[in-house]
Formats: C-alpha cells, structure tokens, sequence
C-alpha cells in the first residue's frame, strides 16, 4: 500500500465511476475489469491481492460489493477505497434512485406493469442461477448435501439464517467437506 | 410456513431504517439477499413478496449491487431521498468498517486449515440460501398475467442462459427481458389494461 497523488487518485475515481454504468449484474461482473485495470494495466495490485481482496468481502457480511472497498485500500489506503467504493457506487445509486421515483410515479402505466410482470420471472430465475453458479465453484458431494440442505431450510423452515451459516461453518472447519 | 396474511408495517423513522438495514447488512453472510427477503417481507412485513419481486427486478436490470440498489428503493419508498441515504448507509457503514478490518488482519489467517476449512463451508450454505430464497418466491408467479406456463418457460430459458451456459447478463436481458415484458403486455391488453 502505497500514498497516491491526487492525479492517480482522480483517475482511480474516474475509471470506476465509468466502471458502475457496465455494472448490470452487480460489481463482480466487471472484476474483469477491475484485474485489467488495476493489476494487469497499471500493476496497483498483484493477482494475490485481487483474489483476496474478493474472498475476504466473502467471508465478511455485508454487500459483497465492498470487495471493491478492500482493492481500493491495499491499493492506496483509505483514499483508495474511497475512491473505488464511492466510485462504483454513485452512478449506479443516482440511476437506481431515478428509476424508484420514475417507476412510484407511473405504476398504473401499462408498459410499467408490463416490465414487472414480465421480469417476475426472470428475477426468479437469476436467483436461482446465481445459487448455481456459486454451488458450482466447488464440487463435491458434500458440498451439494449440503447447499441443498440449505436450500431447503430456507424454503420451508423459518431456522434463522445465521443458524445455518454458523453450521456450514463448523461443518467446513472439522474439514468434513 | 410464512406468514403472508399478517398485515404490512413500515418503519416508523429515518433512524429505524438505518438499524433495520445495518442489522440486516450485518446478518448477510455470503450476500445479503436471503436475509433481506427473511428480515423485510417475512420478520418486519415492510413488503409483501409481489413488492420484493418488483423492487429486485428493477434492481437486477439496473447496474450496481443488486442488494443496494434494493436498499435505497425500499428507503426511497418510505422515507424519500432521506430514506434512500439511510438504507444506503445502513446497508454500507459498518459492513464497510468489518471488511477492512478483516482486509488488515486477513494475511494472518489465510493460511489456517481451519478458517479456509469453515469459509468453503459458509460458501456451500449461502449458495443454497439463494436458491431456497428463489423457491420461496416463486408463489408470487401465481398471479403472474402471463400464466403459469409461459413463466415456467421464461425462467427455464434464463436460468440455462446463466447458469449453464454462462451468458451475460448483458446479452440476456435485452433478448429474453424485452420478450418476457412485450408478451406481458399483450396479456395485460387482453385483461382490459389500457
């Protein structure tokens, strides 16, 4: 971690608020992006450092959107995780604020009915896929028992949610999967 | 199983948007989704599951975290750009401050069988969490103009396009979002919607 000129931060800022419009999908779909930029282009972070910086937003609770926070800070601190964090954020916040107001206002229009019913659907189906993907990462027969298991638990039992991380948690740290 | 006939609440301040949202932020483990869907439509009944589904959507084809984008409507609805920035905030403050705290002390632990061990298990549950969420959702396609059977197919064939065969979001939408809406919209004019 290095301090950073206010050009280099500038353009750190400038180079992710571009990024947040590319952002369909949330922030990790353009962590391509990122890698090129931030270590392949001009070499802020190594491959190391990038892979973590997504693990640890992981394993912490909250958005995983803050890993972009943590590649910011072991590029250029606190400044540097300003400069990413607000960057990705502002765009994409200021378009998602339009369209709740734009959308609260014309919720009787037919075109708006027609884009929520048509995308019920989808929404669904997104979700599902995102479960399947993550799942995917890591195969084996004990993880799927247990993804499904989970699934299940949050499908048709009311078990608090932490409750169930907190086992996938044990079960993952006596090494059983 | 849920509660939906319970009647809505909502937040009865700023402030309480702010906790609700930290609190849930805090409890997010592997995405934020799941426990936002559990704590909002089911534990504090801000929204019903039709709401959820709605704001998501709107979420999903918008760029940016899908989870904030999600916050900062639900704050906007109830509260206005007030309740916008305390969702916001409450969905990134502390989350935020644990992230690089754990970024600092992260080299440490890395590297113990353990951590790495309960990590691959947490992963393994938040996947499922996601999908037992989606199942959880799905009544809402009951009421669907559409029909059963059309949103059965949408979902089948954006589900393949992601998940197995690994398209982007970015192709996706505008071929089988734009399909989907233009055909619940003649649903919609054939139910007598202007």
């Amino acid at each position: 971690m290095s301090a950073i000129s206010l050009a280099d931060w500038l353009q750190l800022f400038g180079h992710f608020l571009l990024l947040s419009f590319a952002a369909i999908g949330g922030a990790i779909v353009i962590a391509p992006e990122m890698h090129r930029l931030m270590v392949t282009q001009t070499g802020m972070l190594t491959d190391a450092q990038f892979a973590a910086a997504i693990a640890i937003a992981q394993a912490a609770p909250g958005p995983n959107v803050l890993f972009v926070a943590v590649l910011g800070y072991q590029a250029a601190g606190l400044a540097g995780a300003a400069a990413t964090l607000i960057g990705i954020m502002l765009p994409s916040s200021l378009l998602a604020f339009a369209a709740s107001r734009w959308s609260a206002a014309r919720q009787d229009w037919r075109a708006v009915r027609a884009f929520k019913a048509g995308m019920a659907p989808i929404t669904i189906a997104l979700l599902v896929a995102t479960g399947w993907i993550l799942a995917a990462n890591t195969p084996g027969w004990a993880h799927l028992i247990l993804t499904v298991a989970a699934a299940l638990a949050v499908w048709r039992t009311r078990l608090h949610l932490l409750v169930l991380i907190a086992v996938g948690a044990v079960v993952g740290a006596f090494g059983w999967i | 199983m849920v509660e939906e006939s319970q009647p809505l609440a909502r937040p009865a301040s700023v402030t309480e948007l702010f906790t609700a949202f930290t609190a849930l932020a805090l409890q997010g483990f592997g995405g934020v989704l799941a426990i936002a869907q559990r704590v909002l439509c089911e534990d504090r009944r801000w929204l019903t599951r039709e709401e959820f589904v709605e704001i998501l959507a709107v979420g999903q084809v918008l760029p940016g975290p899908n989870v904030v984008n999600v916050s900062l409507m639900i704050g906007d609805r109830f509260f206005g750009w007030r309740g916008a920035l305390a969702a916001l905030a409450g969905m990134l403050s502390l989350p935020l401050v644990l992230v690089l705290v754990l970024a600092a002390i992260y080299a440490e632990f890395a590297q113990v069988p353990a951590v790495a061990g309960a990590l691959k298990g947490m992963g393994a549950v938040a996947a499922g969490m996601i999908v037992g969420t989606a199942l959880k959702l799905t009544p809402v396609l009951r009421v669907n103009p559409m029909g059963k059977p059309a949103c059965i197919a949408i979902a089948a064939v954006g589900f393949a396009c992601i998940a197995l065969l690994r398209w982007p979001l970015l192709w996706l939408l505008p071929v089988l979002g734009l399909a989907a809406c233009a055909f619940a919209w003649t649903r919609l004019s054939s139910e007598g919607v202007r």
